[in-house]
């Protein structure tokens, strides 16, 4: 029995960055918009305050903060000729749950992509011709230019008071920035947060090899600031316990910290949390979206009425929910037909850990925030010539170090027993003057079985089928992985480390090692309904009144930390749904 | 369980929304029995024995920290995806084991203690030198030693695993008591606010760490 609510102008799927700013932006319009997230309600004082937040047991080993996976999980394998099995506990990402969603626990790094990444097929068939990429490579343009997303980036930056160091202004190269950025409009709302001994060390130690080290852009506040909309931050107290951690002390751009007080306060708006939209809806002719059914934690089943809908939830639940829905045709990479779930991507990190003498370093790793860290930009997107390298692609790599807490960070060096005496003093003599996570953050290009469909047994908990990822790594990004991590080494060795250990990613694609929460694709951008899902604004090929928002547009990812691009698309869509769709609702592109 | 909810006009405010964990006292066992606990003390020191500057595993309470997780959620797979059908997959997908980790240390437990009385005359775990428990250790770590009923080698990396998790986790739990792992590396602990330390590069950070409950120098003893 379904319970049928009264009619929205808008319903939005899932209260996280991308569903505050287009509800933000659209009751601003002046429409009635609801939102429906799965999980709870959670502000910053209340659930995280800072007299118990601390607690790396809780929230990162535990995964306190994210969805539980007997709620809703996937079937993972490498190979189209491999049985998927459950991923029974969380490992290689970490799907968020709640309001604020992947805002609450990221570290807040709030990158631009290149501008060559928005046009990444035209750019890299132009300079290299189209031969040297691998065939089965399925990268594509995003139908979007980085001018075009420029005034949303520098919208979300003053949004969450990013801190940084311009690199390029207006086309003139910065002292201290990253040389490589596109053009910015303004600076930075903040300058650029203090930095600990380690990334001072090896920011230094970089710039002696001649590359040019700037501070990564942070959503931790350098001081305090209050956004355009009037809500305040403090500063960040570098507390060293940020991602996989809510900020009780409001230093950390989230949509707790940055919307959600003005939004929650208009009275065109309302949120229902703890409940879990099913479907979207169609009308007879599957080309019109009517609203969407959800369930709440009695199991009672409701449906909520609107004219048009925005998918905002998490890259993967958002596939999942098209496919889910019957909305756009399921891509088949053996006939190579379809789009939803097609050019599906995570991430290709590697990393160094580095042991100096105890006698002569300490570098404290506890003093820390999330985006903290400094950075080399000069081995990421195609800032170098892949010619002679046989690879595209690369990624940024940075001593961003977040923390030191002792669970995860109490490297020994190779060849120390896993226990015993001989660890315990090799624990003790190296916490202090070792840096742990330098990090190489490889870009991961599509491929043609690289993918999203629905898994033939496994079920979740609404008998539905789960979804099921086909992911491995390909030549190409092991190559830029054992490439770039060299060059880390390098650095690392300079810095003055007795003992460099190098991990460059290698195969297969492991579900149990974290990597990054970047998982992107599977309901892409692009210009033609027969290789997207979406066209440039977002919009569905299929259903003109539903919009889907979030990473799952990228068409691959880039060597970056995805949700300062995805966010400025949320904001770039928004702007489309108020100035061109609303006067005249239906397709805003006309393939 | 979290009850849905319609928010509208204002923020809602919980206090305490996010509940502060309940500390692990020390006191009668919540999982094991008598023998087990033998059993896991005396492994827990042999994985971190003690040292001059150091309490052990054992007094730093690593068994208390496993048997009160191992009575929770932690210990009976409570929100992870346990339903089947169970397949052995490649070891980039993951464990794919219905065996929670209280039933493998159960069932470990038991075929640690047959196989120390077979091979010792009668003697458990608990009762041999040093040596011995050293060397049975590193069998079962190197996959030398055959249980029955229990797959040795995924039994040692779980206790593993468990011990050095409550050796650093916050004293809260039982393991890490006075902040005997943290005083040993220097980590200070649950802090705040190093706004005045970020700038002093390369100088020691000199205050005792806090865990979330505080400090033991803040109740006075006795």
């Amino acid at each position: 029995m379904t319970t049928k609510l009264p009619h929205k102008d808008v319903v939005i799927i899932g209260l996280g960055w991308t569903g505050s700013i287009l509800a933000q932006e659209l009751t601003d319009e002046g429409l009635d918009v609801i939102a429906i997230e799965r999980g709870p309600w959670r502000d910053e004082a209340t659930d995280y305050p800072p007299n118990y937040v601390q607690d790396e047991l809780r929230y990162r080993i535990r995964h306190e903060l994210f969805l539980r996976p007997d709620q809703n999980t996937f079937t993972f394998r490498n190979k189209m000729n491999q049985t998927a099995l459950p991923i029974r506990t969380w490992g290689a990402f970490m799907p968020p749950n709640g309001v604020g969603g992947g805002g609450v626990h990221w570290n807040a790094e709030t990158w631009r992509f290149l501008p060559s990444d928005f046009v990444l097929k035209t750019h890299l068939t132009e300079r290299y011709g189209a031969n040297f990429l691998p065939a089965d490579m399925t990268i594509q343009d995003w139908g979007v230019t980085y001018d075009e997303l420029e005034p949303h980036y520098d919208q979300f930056e003053y949004l969450c008071g990013t801190c940084g160091t311009a690199g390029n202004l207006q086309g003139k190269i910065q002292a201290g920035g990253n040389p490589w950025e596109g053009a910015r409009s303004r600076p930075y709302p903040n300058p650029a947060q203090k930095q600990g001994f380690g990334h001072t060390l090896w920011a230094k130690a970089a710039a002696e090899l001649g590359h040019k080290p700037f501070p990564q852009p942070s959503g931790n506040m350098s001081r305090a600031y209050v956004n355009p909309l009037g809500v305040r931050m403090g500063p960040c107290t570098y507390c060293g316990f940020c991602e996989w951690f809510g900020c009780g002390n409001y230093s950390k751009a989230s949509p707790q910290t940055t919307i959600l007080p003005v939004l929650v306060r208009k009275s065109n708006f309302s949120a229902r949390d703890n409940c879990e939209v099913t479907r979207i809806n169609l009308d007879g002719s599957g080309k019109r979206a009517t609203g969407v059914t959800f369930v709440d934690t009695r199991g009672a089943e409701w449906e909520q009425p609107a004219d048009l809908v925005i998918l905002a939830a998490y890259a993967i639940f958002n596939v999942q929910m098209l496919l889910h829905s019957k909305i756009g045709t399921p891509y088949d990479p053996v006939a190579n037909t379809g789009v939803i779930g097609r050019n599906y991507t995570h991430q290709c990190m590697s990393s160094v850990d580095a042991f100096f003498d105890n006698k002569k370093f300490n570098f404290n790793p506890f003093i820390a925030s999330g985006a903290i860290g400094m950075c080399i930009d000069e081995f990421n997107g195609d800032n170098i010539d892949h010619g002679p390298l046989g690879f595209v692609g690369g990624g940024y790599m940075g001593q961003v170090q977040t923390g030191g807490r002792p669970i995860q960070t109490t490297p020994v060096p190779k060849g120390t027993p896993r226990w015993g005496a001989k660890w315990k003093e090799a624990v003790r003599d190296n916490y202090l003057s070792n840096l742990k996570g330098g990090s190489i953050h490889g870009s991961m290009y599509s491929y043609r079985d690289v993918y999203l469909d629905l898994d033939p047994t496994y079920k979740d908990r609404f008998g539905r089928p789960m979804l099921r990822m086909t992911i491995d790594f390909h030549d190409n990004e092991l190559k830029a992985a054992a490439f770039m991590t060299e060059k880390y080494a390098e650095i690392v060795k300079a810095m003055g480390a007795h003992t460099v250990e190098k991990h460059p990613r290698k195969g297969p694609y492991d579900i149990t090692a974290y990597q990054t929460t970047h998982l992107n694709g599977g309901a892409i951008m692009g210009t033609d309904p027969k290789t997207s899902a979406l066209n440039r604004y977002l919009q569905s090929w299929d259903v003109p009144n539903l919009f889907v928002t979030g990473a799952s547009a990228f068409p691959q990812n880039a060597g970056y930390n995805p949700t300062g691009t995805l966010c400025a698309l949320a904001f770039w869509s928004a702007k489309a749904i108020r100035e061109q769709y609303l006067k005249n609702p239906g397709p805003l592109v006309h393939a | 369980m979290a009850r849905a909810s319609i928010i509208k006009s204002a923020l809602p405010w919980e206090p305490n929304a996010g509940h502060p964990p309940t500390p692990a006292r020390p006191g009668p066992l919540h999982y094991f029995t008598h023998d087990e606990n033998a059993a896991v003390e005396a492994i827990v020191d042999r994985l971190i024995p003690p040292d001059p500057q150091t309490p052990g595993g054992k007094d730093a309470g690593c068994a208390v920290y496993i048997d009160r997780q191992l009575a929770g959620p932690y210990g009976h797979h409570q929100g992870l995806y346990n339903a089947g059908p169970f397949q052995k997959g490649t070891k980039s997908q993951g464990p794919q084991s219905p065996v929670t980790p209280a039933e493998l240390y159960r069932k470990g437990l038991a075929a640690l203690d047959k196989h120390c009385k077979d091979k010792f005359g009668s003697k458990s775990f608990a009762a041999l030198s040093d040596a011995d428990k050293d060397a049975v250790l590193h069998a079962l770590d190197a996959e030398q030693a055959k249980f029955e009923e229990a797959d040795g080698k995924v039994f040692f990396d779980q206790i593993l695993k468990d011990t050095q998790q409550g050796f650093f986790a916050d004293p809260v739990y039982g393991g890490n008591r006075d902040m005997a792992a943290w005083k040993m590396i220097g980590f200070p602990g649950a802090r705040y606010n190093y706004l005045d330390w970020i700038d002093r590069h390369n100088e020691r950070f000199p205050l005792p760490p806090v865990g979330i409950a505080g400090s033991i120098t803040w109740t006075p003893k006795g």
